[in-house]
């Protein structure tokens, strides 16, 4: 028989009670496994921390060093367990150091996935397929809308900009962790190899995952105020920056920006256009609808729970799988970070 | 349908619209009859489809995709277009390109069940940007950002006309506007009416600004009433009087003893309102009228419209619309007393002295009266053009009443703001005897009048306060109060609150203010126009 009693939806999230953990916590707890080092998942002020060497890595650059008084960094695959609860964290494929969280506890297997994605990703390990009882996955793009298309020919419209704007510059608006990097790889990859810009809350980010061994070229810091045409002409330039730098006086003073978007929530035109979008790309870092019917039907769950997202129509198509699906309407993860 | 479909994204993604004009004007240059033709009508809002509208398409997405899934989905998109184009399902892409005209003309000329099938078939071997473009012909607005107005400034510029030329030969032209394109290549002669009763697109007056007032030369100006009625055009030709909306529909049926036919010939400009020129009626009997697609002899008795006229365009077959206001003034009143001389229309009355001190009077008095919303200024040497012309024609609105109001229910918007929770039902404090306490009784929809980062934290507020869902519908916690402006407020035995507000629209979010200091259905209830 199945048995979930022991895993619980708490106010801080959820809670591996024989563990007396929780995963992906939003407020300060005790113990705490990280899935991924967005900062809706990997919060600050937890006592101890369980997670990948990457994902501690990256929290310390976000919070500094001292932002867990214990942690405890797993490899993917490598077996440990707190009490009686085994614990592993297996790649999801989201960004660099993601995990799920494999938790196996009175004859029952439990995989938290986190935030995850099955598309190939050069800065990260691949979603490992694990079979398990109960899969508790994201919905992020939970909607039959949402079809992903091949990232590369994604890329392919950014360089054709490139070659129909040669007087603009071009300013890409993406997540600073995972999407930024991942946007550098696939544009290296796409053969262009000059100087990238970024925005200066990157850098960090950025080195980080070069720490790593991620490749990703030369990078270069745009100076933060002063840009004019005297100064660097970043016109045929690509910029990074994140979404939130794309409204403000830093963009404006580019040389006529031309303003792309890299994001899944790309593929709703009117979305898009909201933001002032003049390029969309739909570059995601979750699974699109498919994807996650798909992950559902490999890990031959029995049971799936629903973390945040759009819930409804993944339990409606569950159910209609013949599997047994429930919301566990978690808040406080954001549909932002993408 | 490759050629539509990239010049409605790069329509919908240009920032400016002087970069939406640059596209258009390359399509109307590299695009041959008809499919420039039939593309620019799908823009203008002409093109039309007997029987296929946004029902249709549900219908036949409701067969090929999971009902529960799409309604979910077009919850989430707020475009039916859009959501049909996305959810489609992806089998038999063939990438093939057939012309935009080809399928106009098709569709157009079957029947219902083989133009379900056809629709499908094409659905089928378009990449999702051409289904996208393609269901956009039946789903209303395209939703691209391109007026009407800016297609005929396009069409102008392609072929170096003025607009103006443009806009008088437009209600007289039909897709694919063949007979237009043939004069603007100098292969044909320039379109004209015959006897056709047709519509001449209207002169729109710009909102005055306060600081303007001082700047303006009063002698130059002529000032008449706002009339809060139905803004129309009569039109009397050779086969026929017809009577149009602002917006060029016509609504003959509707008012069937204003189009009985006249000796006199020509284009008269005015206001349609309720009762007689002695005892004008509310707005609510003449909306009554609007509605109804006939009228009968009881109907017109018990409720009856005229016209009060403010300016004439056609006086027989002379186009008078290039001489000054003041000559047409001078025309009109002529024609008023013998041709026009009829029981259903009045002339607008010219208030007298304009002066800072008499405007602010004049405006003051609109409140009082309710059927008036402000007083009109126009450049008494002012032509009649088409469209709103900067500082020849001013309407100076009275201040609109407000109301602080409790959000009750949103649901997520359409176009530019689906997927944000951006309609809103508002409510107002009621004492329920039979509850014995006080409760919140609806009195208001609105979704416009806050900035973009406003709609942003109203979303935000909604999905963090969801109480309970009705279909699309969320009813949230009462905790925010929002101040209202609107036009006037009616009785209504709709609602059971038993009145409506008219035009509601946010004027400023009070996150700080208390609930419990919310008007009153009572304090809206004194506001109401007698």
């Amino acid at each position: 028989m199945v048995d979930t009693n022991w895993l619980k939806i708490s106010k801080h999230g959820l809670y591996v009670s024989p563990a007396n953990a929780y995963i992906d916590p939003v407020s300060a707890v005790d113990t705490a496994i990280i899935t991924h080092g967005h900062a809706d998942h990997a919060r600050a002020g937890h006592r101890h921390v369980i997670a990948t060497e990457q994902t501690l890595a990256i929290m310390s650059a976000r919070y500094g060093s001292n932002f867990a008084s214990s942690k405890t960094a797993l490899t993917y695959n490598e077996q440990f367990s707190i009490g009686n609860v085994g614990v592993r964290l297996i790649p999801a494929g989201h960004v660099l150091g993601s995990a799920q969280i494999v938790l196996e506890y009175a004859q029952t297997k439990i995989i938290a996935a986190g935030d995850y994605k099955r598309r190939w990703d050069p800065t990260c390990s691949s979603f490992q397929v694990e079979h398990c009882d109960v899969f508790i996955t994201e919905a992020t793009f939970g909607l039959p809308i949402f079809s992903h298309p091949e990232p590369e020919d994604e890329i392919k419209k950014l360089m054709q900009a490139r070659y129909l704007f040669p007087e603009r510059s071009i300013v890409i608006g993406a997540y600073s962790l995972g999407k930024a990097q991942r946007l550098i790889a696939l544009i290296r990859r796409a053969g262009y190899n000059e100087t990238i810009f970024i925005h200066g809350a990157m850098k960090k980010l950025c080195e980080l995952y070069q720490s790593f061994g991620i490749q990703l070229g030369s990078l270069k810091t745009t100076p933060i105020g002063k840009i004019d045409k005297q100064q660097i002409s970043l016109a045929n330039k690509f910029i990074i920056a994140p979404p939130s730098a794309m409204g403000t006086k830093w963009a404006q003073r580019l040389t006529d920006p031309l303003i792309v978007s890299a994001s899944g929530w790309m593929q709703v035109r009117q979305r898009a256009k909201q933001g002032g979008v003049e390029l969309p790309l739909v570059i995601s870092d979750h699974a699109d609808w498919n994807d996650i019917l798909r992950t559902i039907q490999e890990v031959k769950a029995t049971e799936i729970w629903v973390t945040h997202g759009r819930e409804d129509a993944l339990i409606h198509a569950c159910s209609k799988m013949g599997l047994s699906a429930k919301a566990l309407s978690l808040i406080g993860y954001e549909d932002e970070s993408e | 349908m490759k050629a539509f479909s990239d010049l409605l994204h790069s329509l919908l993604y240009a920032p400016q619209r002087s970069v939406k004009q640059a596209y258009l004007v390359q399509f109307i240059k590299n695009t041959p009859d008809p499919d420039r033709g039939y593309v620019i009508s799908a823009l203008t809002g002409e093109l039309s489809f007997k029987g296929i509208k946004a029902s249709f398409i549900r219908q036949i997405v409701y067969q090929r995709c999971d009902p529960v899934l799409f309604d979910l989905s077009y919850d989430f998109v707020g475009d039916l277009a859009e959501t049909t184009a996305l959810i489609w399902p992806k089998e038999n892409n063939k990438n093939i390109d057939i012309k935009a005209s080809e399928v106009i003309i098709e569709l157009q000329n079957l029947s219902r069940i083989d133009a379900s099938n056809y629709l499908q078939k094409l659905l089928d071997q378009m990449p999702e940007p051409q289904r996208w473009a393609l269901l956009k012909f039946f789903t209303g607005g395209l939703r691209v950002g391109v007026s009407a107005r800016i297609a005929r400034l396009a069409i102008a510029q392609t072929f170096e006309k003025d607009i103006n030329e443009i806009e008088q030969v437009w209600p007289l032209i039909e897709p694919p506007y063949l007979e237009l394109f043939n004069w603007l290549e100098g292969t044909g002669k320039q379109p004209e009416a015959g006897g056709r009763a047709v519509f001449r697109p209207m002169m729109l007056a710009h909102p005055l600004l306060e600081s303007e007032l001082p700047k303006l030369d009063f002698n130059a100006y002529q000032a008449e009433w706002k009339w809060d009625g139905i803004r129309v055009q009569l039109v009397s030709a050779k086969n026929g009087v017809h009577l149009f909306s602002r917006t060029g529909d016509d609504i003959s049926k509707s008012f069937p003893e204003l189009v009985k036919p006249l000796n006199w010939r020509g284009v008269i400009d005015g206001e349609l309102l309720s009762g007689s020129p002695g005892k004008i009626g509310s707005f609510q009997k003449l909306q009554f009228r609007l509605n109804r697609k006939k009228a009968s002899v009881a109907i017109q008795r018990e409720s009856p419209v005229f016209i009060r006229v403010y300016d004439i365009l056609f006086d027989g077959k002379n186009d008078v619309r290039k001489h000054s206001l003041k000559q047409r003034r001078k025309l009109l009143e002529e024609r008023m007393k013998f041709e026009l001389n009829m029981r259903y229309v009045d002339l607008s009355e010219i208030l007298p002295e304009v002066s800072i001190t008499n405007l602010q009077k004049w405006r003051e008095q609109c409140r009082a009266g309710g059927l008036i919303e402000g007083v009109m200024l126009k450049d008494k040497a002012s032509a009649y053009c088409a469209g709103r012309i900067k500082g020849k024609w001013f309407k100076w609105k009275r201040d609109p009443l407000t109301a602080d109001l409790v959000v009750l229910y949103a649901q997520r918007g359409h176009g530019k703001r689906s997927s944000f929770f951006s309609d809103f039902t508002l409510g107002a404090w009621h004492f329920d005897i039979k509850e014995n306490k006080n409760i919140l009784l609806p009195v208001a929809k609105a979704y416009s009048g806050f900035s973009d980062n406003e709609l942003k934290q109203l979303d935000k507020f909604v999905r963090e306060n969801i109480t309970q869902k009705f279909g699309p519908v969320r009813e949230v916690e009462k905790t925010l109060v929002v101040e209202i402006a609107f036009d006037s407020v009616q009785r209504s035995n709709r609602h059971k609150s038993g009145i409506a507000t008219r035009f509601p629209r946010f004027k400023a979010i009070r996150w700080d203010k208390p609930v419990k200091e919310a008007n009153t259905v009572s304090d809206l209830i004194k506001l109401i126009d007698t």
